[in-house]
C-alpha cells in the first residue's frame, strides 16, 4: 500500500550532485524555480531541458525514478492543461458543440504543461539527490540569519528532522498493525465510505498511542542527553564549500545567465 | 490436512537499489498436530515465510497451500485462510485498541460475522486458554494490563478465532523470565490440550528446545536444516557458524564431553543434565 509513496524519496548514490553544499542546492533549486517563470517561449524550454537532462547524467539517478516522481501531480497537470485548453480566448481552430478550442488555448496548455512538469523533476532532484537529515540541516544554515529576528531556526530544523525521521517508521508502523488486525480478519479495502471509515479505527488507535509514546521517550532521551535548544551546539558534519561546489556554481550562473540573456533578447 | 509451502521465492523492493532476496526456493511442510519451531537470525525470512502462511505477503515465486486452498488464488478465500492460519506478530500488544478486554478478543470473531452468543463463548474460552479470570478481567482496559498481561490478551485474541494452526512470533521478546515462562507454559498447554499446530518462531535456541517436535533452521532465506531438536543440536558447529548457538547448556555438556567425561549425548534439558553429570561423577568415583 505505501510502496508507491515518496515522501523525501532519497536515492541513494554517490555522485557530484549528491556530494554538493545542501545550501547551494537548496538555493540552486529556488532559482531554478525562478528561471522556469522567466521563460516565455517553448525554446527556453529547451535550455532547461537540455540543462536538466546534463544535471540528471550526472546525478546518476535513474530518468525513470525522476519521472515517476511525476505520477502523484499528474491529475493536477492534467486540469491545468484542460482549463486552459478551454478557456483562454483566441482565434479557433476546433468547435465540437459548445467546446471551443482555440489556437492560443492550446499553446497555452502545452506551455503550463511543460512549464509545471519541469518545475516538478527539477525539484524532486532536489530531495532525491539529498538525504532529508543534510537537507534540514541545509535549511537551518540558510534560516540562521533570521534568528535576530527571532526566527527559532534550530528548533524548526529540529522538529522537522524528526517529522522526516519518523515517516518511515510511522509507515511501518502502520503496515505492521494493519497486518496484525488483517489476521483478525479486518478488512481495509471494501465497503463504502462511512464502513472504511469506521474499519480504520482499530489501526488509528494503536497507531497514535504508539505515536505518543514514541513521542514521550524520544523526548526522554533527548533530555538525557542533555538536549536543550540550539544555543552553542556544534555539529558531527560542517558545512564547507569546495571546490566542486564552486564548479557548480559556475555551471548554474551560466544557466541563469543564459535564461536571462534569452529572456531580453 | 498441512501446510505446505512449494520453492518459494521472495524478492523485496524489485527493480530499485534496495532489491533484496528474502526467500529463495523454500520447501516446507507442516502438519496438522504439529509442534514446530522456526529458527533463524534476524533477516532470515522468517518473518516473511509466515506471512506467506496467512496471505499477507504473497510470494513472487512458488505457491503456499492451507489445508488444500492455494492462498492468494481467490480473493474471497482470504478470509477463511486467515481464520484457519491464526497469526501473533511480534510484541502483539500494540495491535490493541478497544476499551475493555473482551471487546478487543471478540474483534477477531465480530469479522467472522458470528452469533453474539457464539462469540461471547469464544471470548470467555480464549481469555481463560491464556491463563485469565473471565469475571475479572473482561471489563479491565487493555492499556491498564502489564506487558505480560497485554501480550496474553493479544493472543487470546487471535485464539478466539478457533485457527487450525497457530503461529506466533516471537512471542516472549521483551518480557521478563516470569513473563516469559507464563507464555510458554500456556502455549504448550494450548498444543496438548487440542489439536491446534502450533509454529514457534525464534531466533533463541534456548526457548525452543524444550518446547518443539521439529526444528526449522532458516539461514540466508534458505532451509539451512530441518530435524529434531536433538538432530539440530547435534550439530552445535554449523549452528554457531552461522551464528545461532545452542542452549547453554547443550554447549556445557559438549565442552564436558571434549573433556573426556563420558555423558550422553543429545540433552537439552537442565534436569537430564544433572542426571547425566551426577551418574558420571558416581563412575568415577568408584
Amino acid at each position: 500500500m505505501f510502496k508507491n509513496l515518496t515522501i523525501g524519496q532519497h536515492y541513494p548514490v554517490d555522485s557530484p550532485i549528491h556530494n554538493l553544499d545542501p545550501r547551494l542546492k537548496i538555493i540552486f533549486t529556488i532559482i531554478f524555480i525562478i528561471s522556469l517563470f522567466l521563460i516565455e517561449s517553448f525554446i527556453g524550454f529547451l535550455i532547461v531541458i537540455v540543462f536538466l537532462t546534463v544535471v540528471i547524467t550526472i546525478s546518476r539517478v535513474p530518468v525513470k525514478f525522476v519521472i515517476k516522481g511525476l505520477r502523484p501531480i499528474l491529475f493536477i497537470i492534467l486540469v491545468t492543461f484542460i482549463i486552459n485548453l478551454l478557456m483562454t480566448p483566441g482565434r479557433v481552430v476546433l468547435t465540437l458543440g459548445f467546446i471551443k478550442i482555440t489556437e492560443e488555448g492550446l499553446r497555452q496548455a502545452g506551455f503550463m504543461a511543460v512549464r509545471l512538469i519541469l518545475l516538478i523533476m527539477g525539484t524532486s532532484l532536489l530531495t532525491l539527490t539529498t538525504s532529508p537529515i543534510i537537507l534540514t540541516d541545509g535549511i537551518e544554515s540558510l534560516l540562521k540569519p533570521f534568528t535576530k529576528f527571532g526566527l527559532p531556526a534550530h528548533e524548526l530544523a529540529m522538529m522537522m528532522t524528526i517529522a522526516l525521521r519518523f515517516i518511515p517508521t510511522l509507515m511501518e508502523e502502520t503496515e505492521k498493525i494493519m497486518k496484525a488486525q488483517k489476521s483478525r480478519g479486518a478488512d481495509f479495502e471494501s465497503g463504502n465510505i462511512i464502513s472504511r471509515a469506521k474499519n480504520l479505527v482499530p489501526l488509528l488507535v494503536p497507531l497514535f498511542i504508539s505515536a505518543f509514546r514514541r513521542a514521550d521517550e524520544l523526548a526522554m532521551a533527548m533530555e538525557a542527553r542533555c538536549y536543550r535548544g540550539g544555543e552553542n551546539r556544534t555539529r558531527m558534519r560542517q558545512m564547507k564549500i569546495s571546490k566542486g561546489d564552486y564548479a557548480a556554481a559556475f555551471v548554474f550562473t551560466v544557466y541563469f545567465a543564459a535564461i536571462i540573456v534569452f529572456k531580453i533578447w | 490436512m498441512p501446510i505446505k509451502a512449494e520453492n518459494i521465492k521472495y524478492i523485496y523492493s524489485e527493480g530499485t537499489p534496495f532489491r533484496t532476496l528474502a526467500l529463495d526456493n523454500v520447501n516446507i511442510k507442516i502438519d496438522q498436530g504439529e509442534f514446530v519451531g522456526i529458527i533463524g537470525h534476524t533477516g532470515s525470512g522468517k518473518s516473511t515465510l509466515i506471512q506467506l502462511f496467512n496471505g499477507l505477503e504473497s510470494a513472487t515465486e512458488g505457491r503456499v497451500e492451507v489445508d488444500g486452498i492455494l492462498v492468494g488464488e481467490d480473493k474471497k478465500k482470504l478470509k477463511l485462510i486467515r481464520q484457519t492460519v491464526g497469526l501473533v506478530f511480534q510484541y502483539p500488544e500494540y495491535q490493541l485498541f478497544e476499551e475493555t478486554v473482551a471487546k478487543d478478543v471478540a474483534f477477531g470473531p465480530l469479522n467472522l460475522d458470528l452469533s453474539q452468543e457464539e462469540i461471547d463463548v469464544r471470548v470467555k474460552e480464549a481469555l481463560e486458554l491464556v491463563g485469565f479470570n473471565y469475571n475479572k478481567i473482561k471489563d479491565a482496559s487493555p492499556f491498564e494490563l502489564s506487558g505480560g498481561q497485554k501480550r496474553r490478551v493479544a493472543i487470546a485474541g487471535v485464539l478466539a478465532m478457533k485457527p487450525n494452526y497457530l503461529i506466533l512470533d516471537e512471542p516472549t521478546a521483551g518480557l521478563d523470565p516470569a513473563g516469559r515462562n507464563e507464555i510458554f507454559h500456556q502455549i504448550k498447554k494450548l498444543h496438548e490440550r487440542s489439536n491446534v499446530t502450533v509454529i514457534l518462531v525464534s531466533h533463541s535456541m534456548e526457548d525452543i528446545a524444550k518446547l518443539v517436535d521439529r526444528v526449522i533452521v532458516l539461514y540466508k532465506g534458505k532451509v539451512h536444516m530441518q530435524g529434531t531438536p536433538k538432530e539440530i543440536y547435534s550439530e552445535a558447529d554449523e549452528l554457531e557458524r552461522i551464528g545461532l548457538g545452542i542452549p547453554q547448556i547443550a554447549s556445557i555438556v559438549r565442552e564436558l564431553r571434549n573433556r573426556g567425561f563420558n555423558i550422553k549425548q543429545g540433552i537439552l534439558t537442565i534436569e537430564e543434565a544433572k542426571e547425566e553429570i551426577l551418574k558420571e561423577v558416581k563412575r568415577r568415583n568408584v
